[in-house]
């Protein structure tokens, strides 16, 4: 890496314009598309516009109430990304490191839930949450906290077998020699297993928020008008009588900009594992 | 196996010790997963049951209202579903094989870019933490716009694909249609490869940091060529990660809903009719809950299947390296 | 990894327990209890369909129509504007959980299929007395609320119908007429499809259609088989491949591919959108669309003197000049209620001459009440054309509990048809007939399940 031959370093930039290139064209025709006026969106594509409008920008925010379906999209990924995160490093720390009976059942149930098509979930689920709130009254339909649990739990069983695969590649060993020196399992966990393994915790936390944020089918029958998401909102700049494409594209823009600063914070804690690592 | 320094209990001590069963070495793993097992039998499991139980019953729109009374169908369901000459069977046999050639090419191609990418990305160079953000971006998006974009791109006159591919003059004077016909398979590899490919982008990333750099410095040294460096050290060591990886890529792309149902609502062309999509169709348009639960037990079963055996043969989740 | 038998036993109870913990309280039957006497200080929750150009534009109007109502009876309407993407997925949750709103906006196609399940109120007897009657309404309207021979369990709301749009500027430059028979039509698209900036293609088209939709077209396969004497269904059986329906299909397909007067892009339209929006750039000739169409002309900035509105062609020596199915929105009221009288008396509102005339305006629909129809907001020679048309050349689409499977079977055969059209050019009989065939045998399938 260090030693790179020009050859290499050849290959490696041409490795990254393509993969770059493929991702940016998608990406460079929204952009272009959300500063278009209406008309010209709909015609022949142009690489640059024409007649360039800020427009989309300001009038998103009326066509859709798009601030607050972002706010309410917002509550509920952070919320169920730390509940799921939390819950799944638990889990896997118990099924990694822990020999017990009802391990394998619970790894095999946990898996085939991902073999079901979730559209399928989708009905039982809801009689649930009705039979609960006419049992409990514990109101889940049109609540945030409805659309939480669901989502942690959507989220759940790949984070639980992904921090298991990355808890099995750190070697016991640390633990024990904390053990040994008095610790008990938790702390054993909590000061040296997940200091080294926050590359997988983040990329699980990423994970699990980005789940949350772009589900459309429960969300669209599990939320009322005050706690719509925004991945069922942005839908509606598509009517009966016109597909906004302009503001469609602006507010695709204006939702994914905050997510893309926070993963150039978070990758920060994907690479930082070593750091922590140095006892290898 | 606790340290060596137990000295003679004294009865305090030792009363101390018993009081505190729920986080004893014996009970904390269960501890630990139980509230993962509440709510996964609360949102996954019930509704995972209730789906196979349906399955067995006629539960048509003359029954959703009241599920008892819905007729009890035996294996009818599944007969109408497995007979491969009938219309049912048909549509699902075709839906199946275009479903499982869609999975294994996406899955492949994710992956593979994912891991060109994590290598790419991973050494010190100017301008990594934007490449390693960049990457990313298809993914932040949420899935609506993203499928939505590319059914934009994607259209034949007035499409960004088809601009591209003139401009450069790969296509001729006919477009290509992308969103009907015999492409549109490639349009939902295309679409779902984009939003898929960051993801184990992702995961391969993380996976990677767990490997020590003087592993790498180590066979430079020796001598070893990039691709010996990856094929030796960096593929084996990936394998916990990468194991989990692609099990969890096929079962989610094989049961990808989102990217055809954006693309092409409840009548995808034919050759692009995924299996989630076609269930679906049955389901809820339909109004064939019966029918639609039973196909999807059949796909658990398949799918729970390839599992197994993924699992046997590649041994994943063994506890080698942890051992 | 050997299962022991308790968990195979765990698991077979558990499998138990869930369905019947799910279908416990599943259809929620707490038998519609009566209304309270009063009326006064009620609430009822309403789902309203979208109509307009936003969903804003329908909460607006839906909240100024709840307004006019409280203040007439004290009633509260708590609404919720659903896209159509959502609607028929939240009413089947609604059925199958018993929780849903009080009234609800469906498409009249689905009354036949939602009234199999049982879920919403009867109109029969006082119920159709509180609601205003049945003489009230435009007949054919009230005719597609439910199966024939059964009490309807949704009543009409707004009126939809087909017209054929066209456009006035390119007619006259060519000295055309808005065409009457089939093969009139033919011929007038072709003279209007052209290559106006000599790049030997044409630019300028006879005709759009949204050939990606299922619905439009199952809905063109309906009027344009009747138009050529079938039926799709005769009793129980389904017919779709006769001579008849097919030569109907064919002709339509066929527009692209052998007559080709349509953009074979347009096998890509399926948002319900873009075949007006093609319309309003000036360089379509013809579209045939419902009423609403108006709306989208509208919002993309087409006069309306730019265009006009014709009866639909009706094929050559035609028995059965059908030019529309009949379209429109209905209004439910979901069996759990509450409020029933409340619901009823919100049924009664917005079914009254005056809201008719409120809410259609608003929305470009029709009015589906008599007297509202001669008002004189709907006496422009379009919305004229386009009444006449709903109330004598229409019937409904068939009023089976199987309505949507009929719907998804022959639209994607004609959706199929159509790419084929697009991309490879004439389609034969023998291929049509081959389609339908195949949708024949999945509805009869369906239905015998």
């Amino acid at each position: 890496m260090r030693h790179r031959s020009v050859r290499g370093r050849l290959a490696h930039a041409t490795g990254l314009a393509i993969l770059a290139f493929i991702t940016i064209f998608p990406l460079y025709t929204v952009i272009v598309s959300s500063l278009k006026p209406l008309g010209d969106v709909r015609g022949e594509f142009h690489w640059i516009p024409s007649n360039l409008t800020l427009q989309p920008y300001i009038d998103i925010w009326k066509t859709v109430p798009l601030a607050h379906y972002f706010v309410n999209s917002l509550i509920v990924a952070v919320c169920a990304t730390v509940a799921s995160v939390t819950l799944a490093i638990f889990a896997a720390y118990a099924i990694s490191r822990y020999r017990f009976k009802g391990r394998t059942a619970f790894n095999i149930t946990v898996l085939s839930t991902q073999m079901f098509p979730g559209i399928l979930f989708l009905l039982p689920l809801f009689v649930i949450f009705v039979n609960l709130e006419k049992s409990f009254g514990i109101t889940l339909y049109g609540t945030y906290v409805g659309l939480i649990i669901t989502y942690l739990t959507f989220s759940l069983p790949f984070s639980i077998w992904m921090l298991v695969g990355y808890f099995n590649s750190i070697p016991r060993e640390l633990e024990e020699s904390a053990m040994t020196e008095g610790a008990t399992p938790l702390q054993a966990l909590f000061r040296i297993l997940i200091p080294v393994s926050m590359p997988g915790i983040a990329a699980v936390a990423i994970y699990s928020f980005i789940t949350a944020w772009g589900e459309v089918l429960f969300a669209s029958v599990l939320t009322t008008d005050e706690t719509r998401t925004l991945a069922i909102g942005l839908r509606n700049y598509s009517s009966q009588t016109n597909v906004y494409w302009n503001q469609l594209m602006a507010a695709a823009i204006v939702v994914s900009a905050p997510v893309v600063i926070a993963f150039l914070a978070a990758q920060r804690l994907i690479v930082s594992g070593l750091t922590a690592g140095g006892v290898k | 196996m606790t340290a060596v320094r137990e000295p003679v209990a004294r009865p305090e001590e030792a009363r101390a010790r018993r009081r505190q069963p729920l986080l004893s070495r014996r009970r904390l793993p269960y501890v630990l997963i139980a509230p993962a097992i509440l709510f996964e039998l609360l949102i996954h499991v019930i509704p995972l049951l209730s789906g196979v139980g349906i399955s067995f019953l006629g539960l048509t729109q003359f029954f959703i209202r009241n599920w008892t009374q819905a007729p009890f169908a035996g294996l009818g369901n599944y007969r109408r579903a497995l007979d491969f000459g009938g219309p049912i069977g048909e549509g699902l046999l075709h839906s199946f094989l275009i479903t499982a050639a869609f999975t294994v090419i996406v899955v492949a191609l994710a992956w593979g870019m994912g891991m060109l990418a994590a290598q790419l990305v991973n050494s010190e160079f100017r301008g990594q933490r934007w490449f390693r953000t960049l990457f990313l971006v298809p993914y932040a998006a949420p899935v609506y716009v993203s499928v939505i974009a590319w059914s934009f791109l994607l259209d034949r006159d007035n499409g960004a694909l088809n601009k591209l591919l003139g401009d450069l003059h790969l296509i001729g004077d006919e477009p290509p249609f992308w969103l009907i016909g015999t492409n549109a398979f490639w349009a939902i590899v295309m679409t779902t490869v984009w939003r898929l490919w960051p993801f184990a982008f992702l995961m391969i990333l993380a996976g990677m940091q767990s490997i020590p750099k003087e592993l790498y410095e180590a066979a430079e040294v020796d001598g070893a060529s990039p691709w010996r460096r990856w094929r030796h050290i960096t593929l084996p060591l990936l394998r916990p990660v990468t194991g989990v990886l692609m099990i969890i890529l096929f079962l989610w792309t094989f049961n990808e809903f989102n990217t055809a149902y954006v693309l092409f609502g409840p009548a995808p062309p034919s050759s692009a009719d995924l299996l989630s999509l076609h269930i679906y169709v049955n389901s809820f348009v339909n109004l064939n809950f019966g029918l639609g639960s039973a196909m999807s037990v059949l796909l658990l079963v398949f799918l729970l299947l390839v599992t197994v055996v993924y699992i046997r043969v590649f041994r994943v989740g063994s506890d080698r390296l942890a051992a | 990894m050997s299962f022991p038998s308790r968990i195979i036993r765990a698991s077979a109870a558990g499998a138990l327990a869930a369905v019947v913990f799910a279908v416990a309280a599943c259809g929620g039957d707490d038998s519609s209890s009566e209304s309270s006497g009063k009326l006064k200080g009620a609430t009822i929750n309403y789902w309203a369909s979208n109509q307009g150009a936003t969903i804003d534009q329908d909460n607006q109007v839906i909240s100024e129509a709840a307004a006019r109502f409280k203040k007439e009876t004290g009633v509260t309407v708590k609404h919720k504007v659903i896209p159509w993407s959502d609607l028929f997925t939240n009413i089947t949750t609604a059925t199958t959980s018993g929780k849903g709103p009080d009234v609800l906006n469906i498409g009249n196609t689905w009354s036949a299929t939602l009234q199999a399940t049982g879920a919403f109120v009867p109109f029969e007897g006082d119920d159709l007395k509180a609601v205003g009657g049945k003489e009230k309404f435009l007949q054919t309207s009230f005719a597609a609320s439910g199966a024939p021979g059964e009490e309807p369990t949704s009543v009409p709301l707004y009126g939809l119908s087909y017209g054929l749009f066209y456009n006035k500027k390119l007619f006259k430059e060519a000295g055309l007429q808005p065409p009457k028979t089939w093969s009139e039509f033919v011929d007038t698209a072709k003279q209007l499809t052209k290559d106006t900036d000599g790049d030997g293609k044409p630019d300028q088209w006879g005709f759009a259609m949204e050939g990606g939709s299922i619905t439009e077209n199952a809905h063109f396969a309906f009027i344009l088989g009747r138009q050529n004497g079938g039926e799709l269904f005769d009793g129980n059986k389904p017919t779709f491949d006769t001579p008849e329906i097919v030569q109907g299909v064919s002709d339509y397909v066929n527009l692209i591919g052998r007559d080709k007067v349509a953009d074979p892009g347009n096998a890509q339209y399926a948002d319900g959108t873009r075949t007006a929006n093609q319309f309003a750039k000036g360089k379509t000739g013809m579209f045939i669309y419902q009423n609403n169409a108006e709306n989208n002309l509208k919002a993309a900035g087409m006069e309306k003197s730019a265009y006009g509105v014709a009866e639909v062609p009706v094929k050559d020596g035609s028995d059965t000049p059908i030019m529309t199915h009949v379209a429109g929105i209905n209004l439910s009221v979901f069996a759990n209620t509450k409020k029933k009288a409340a619901a009823l008396e919100w049924v009664k509102f917005l079914t009254s001459p005056e809201e008719q005339v409120q809410l259609n305006q608003s929305f470009g629909s029709l009015p589906v009440v008599k007297q509202a129809q001669s008002d004189p907001a709907f006496a422009t020679p379009n919305l004229k054309t386009f009444n006449g048309i709903l109330a004598e050349n229409a019937e409904p689409m068939p009023l089976i509990p199987e309505e949507g499977q009929m719907e998804t079977f022959i639209g994607e055969a004609l959706k199929g048809l159509i790419s084929d059209s697009a991309t490879k050019g004439a389609v034969s009989d023998a291929e049509v007939e081959a389609a339908l065939k195949s949708a024949n045998e999945k509805m009869a399938a369906a239905s015998g399940g």
